[in-house]
């Protein structure tokens, strides 16, 4: 039997960091301060939603593109929000998560060879993705100085000839990184520039702390070139629901779609029910939710500073990706012997690029005791050195 | 809600210096605050909320609602005979309510028999109390918007990217 595998495939950098992770999950009693996911609950009436739509026997398949339903609440959202017009029949495909998406938008528009400005750090799927189009990303390091934001700078200094398409994820994960209006209409402007389609992740847009998320698109002469990428996990706490969105131009959502069709048919109907009762009575819940964040995010902050885990102040999302520089330790042992001698977890630097591996991200996303008994137990670790 | 008060609504145990870390104020301006509301009674006291039924003694207490229907007073309304019933210790809380009776009591005893001597001999002889309608309660599921049961362990994976 043959087993050869896929050459692009074969060449994605290995995961080392599953093994981490295996490790992790197989140990009992861990803090963990590694967690991608928020540790509410999705609100009591978007389960029972998900719930009563079960009961009345809506258990089939929808349109390729998602329910009429949800796609208007998708476009009547985001106009009311951030007074973002989509055509919900033309401009609009309802996702398995905004990773389906970005796997779609890549595909959609990448030939062989097509460069990728994926920003460093950045979520670990971007690079996979573009490579599994047959694009080539090309690395947009940022600066720690910068607290991580990719400068229109650093675009210039990365930009080569061919490149196609700049990947953007503000809130970021794993920095928390994000963006004012005035710092995106300075990225708008090389962007246009260069000539460049983006693919925006804002997933994380409402968690955002010090000031009022701007989606790109709706800066002026920016809609045209940008699929939006959103979802319910996050804002509502429904990642295991797998919904997300896309928003762009009518051509790339028509071909988006027909890959769509084709490999994923369409995303679940409970889950599309469920997102739609988000979206249209939610808000109260990403309130109250965005509260909680934005305390725990002073207190880490301040908590990770105070015992030596130099730490920038990030915008949203909820993660902060302290260096351990001082500690001359690599991301990877660092976390190894803090699991095992204090049973606390969080995700080496390493698992976002060789470049990394001075650095930790840490994950907010944990009621407030137990980040308090994980600075604690980090605070021990430490002087055990 | 102020950011203190909804702190302290979920968790009165969480220090000034706590206080401080999440919210950015200084903890003298968070000392402050507290004292303020302290005085002005919009803190009105610290209280831990404990399931009766999982004590040593969840038999040794009843609990019950009644509706009172009041004729009321001139000048004062229900405010008068209001005071006059909830200041019996027996009341833990007293609303005036719209609908088909004026005050809801929440009444706590020993026994069933307390609570029932108190109605017969306190309650509904007084002389504005037209009539009373008693509702024992059975069980207990959530009170103050905690559900009274223990948390179920969370099912997310412990890392993820």
């Amino acid at each position: 039997m043959d087993y050869t595998i896929s050459k692009i495939v074969e060449q994605m950098p290995p995961s080392g960091i599953r093994v981490f992770f295996d490790l992790v999950l197989g140990m009992k009693d861990v803090i963990s301060l590694g967690v991608g996911e928020p540790d509410f609950v999705s609100p009591w009436h978007i389960r029972e939603k998900a719930i009563y739509s079960l009961e009345q026997g809506y258990t089939s398949y929808t349109s390729n593109k998602g329910t009429v339903e949800l796609r208007k609440r998708v476009a009547s959202f985001l106009e009311g929000r951030y007074q973002l017009s989509y055509d919900y029949n033309e401009e609009i495909l309802i996702t398995v998560g905004v990773s389906e998406g970005l796997d779609l938008a890549a595909r959609a528009i990448l030939n062989p060879g097509d460069k990728v400005l994926i920003p460093d750090p950045c979520y670990v799927s971007y690079g996979p993705v573009v490579s599994l189009a047959s694009g080539e990303p090309v690395s947009l390091k940022t600066d720690i100085a910068n607290g991580f934001k990719v400068t229109p700078e650093d675009i210039k200094k990365s930009y080569v000839k061919g490149t196609k398409a700049l990947m953007l994820n503000y809130p970021c994960n794993p920095t928390g990184a994000s963006y004012t209006k005035e710092e995106l209409k300075a990225l708008a402007r090389v962007i246009q520039k260069y000539d460049l389609l983006v693919l925006s992740d804002e997933v994380y847009d409402e968690l955002t702390y010090d000031f009022d998320h701007t989606p790109l698109a709706s800066l002026p002469g920016m809609k045209d070139r940008v699929i939006y990428l959103n979802g319910a996990s996050k804002a509502y706490a429904m990642t295991g629901f797998r919904i997300g969105w896309v928003c762009g131009p009518k051509k790339i959502i028509a071909a988006m779609t027909k890959i769509h069709q084709y490999t994923m048919l369409c995303a679940s109907i409970t889950g599309q029910m469920a997102a739609e009762e988000a979206l249209k009575s939610g808000f109260k819940d990403v309130q109250m939710m965005k509260r909680e964040y934005h305390r725990r995010r002073n207190y880490i902050v301040g908590a990770l500073n105070e015992i030596g885990l130099d730490c920038h102040m990030p915008q949203g999302a909820f993660y902060v990706f302290p260096s351990i520089k001082r500690f001359k330790e690599r991301s990877m042992d660092f976390s190894k012997n803090l699991l095992m001698k204090k049973k606390v977890a969080l995700v080496p630097g390493v698992a976002f690029g060789p470049s990394w591996d001075t650095q930790v991200r840490i994950s907010y996303a944990s009621s407030y005791e137990d980040l308090k008994e994980a600075v604690a137990r980090i605070t021990d670790y430490l002087k055990g050195k | 809600m102020d950011d203190i008060l909804e702190i302290l609504s979920n968790d009165a145990r969480v220090t000034p210096q706590e206080i401080s870390k999440m919210t950015g104020k200084s903890v003298d301006e968070v000392k402050k605050a507290i004292k303020s509301y302290e005085k002005e009674g919009v803190i009105i006291k610290y209280k831990t909320l404990i399931n009766r039924d999982l004590t040593n003694e969840p038999g040794s207490f009843v609990r019950a609602l009644i509706e009172v229907s009041i004729t009321p007073q001139k000048d004062v309304g229900f405010d008068h005979i209001a005071e006059r019933i909830y200041s019996f210790e027996e009341v833990t809380s007293c609303y005036l309510v719209s609908g088909t009776y004026d005050l809801l009591l929440v009444v706590e005893g020993e026994n069933i028999q307390t609570v029932s001597n108190f109605i017969a001999s306190k309650l509904s002889p007084m002389e504005n109390v037209r009539g009373t309608a008693t509702h024992f309660l059975l069980k207990k599921y959530k009170e103050d918007g905690q559900v009274l049961k223990k948390k179920k362990e969370i099912k997310r994976l412990n890392i993820s990217i």
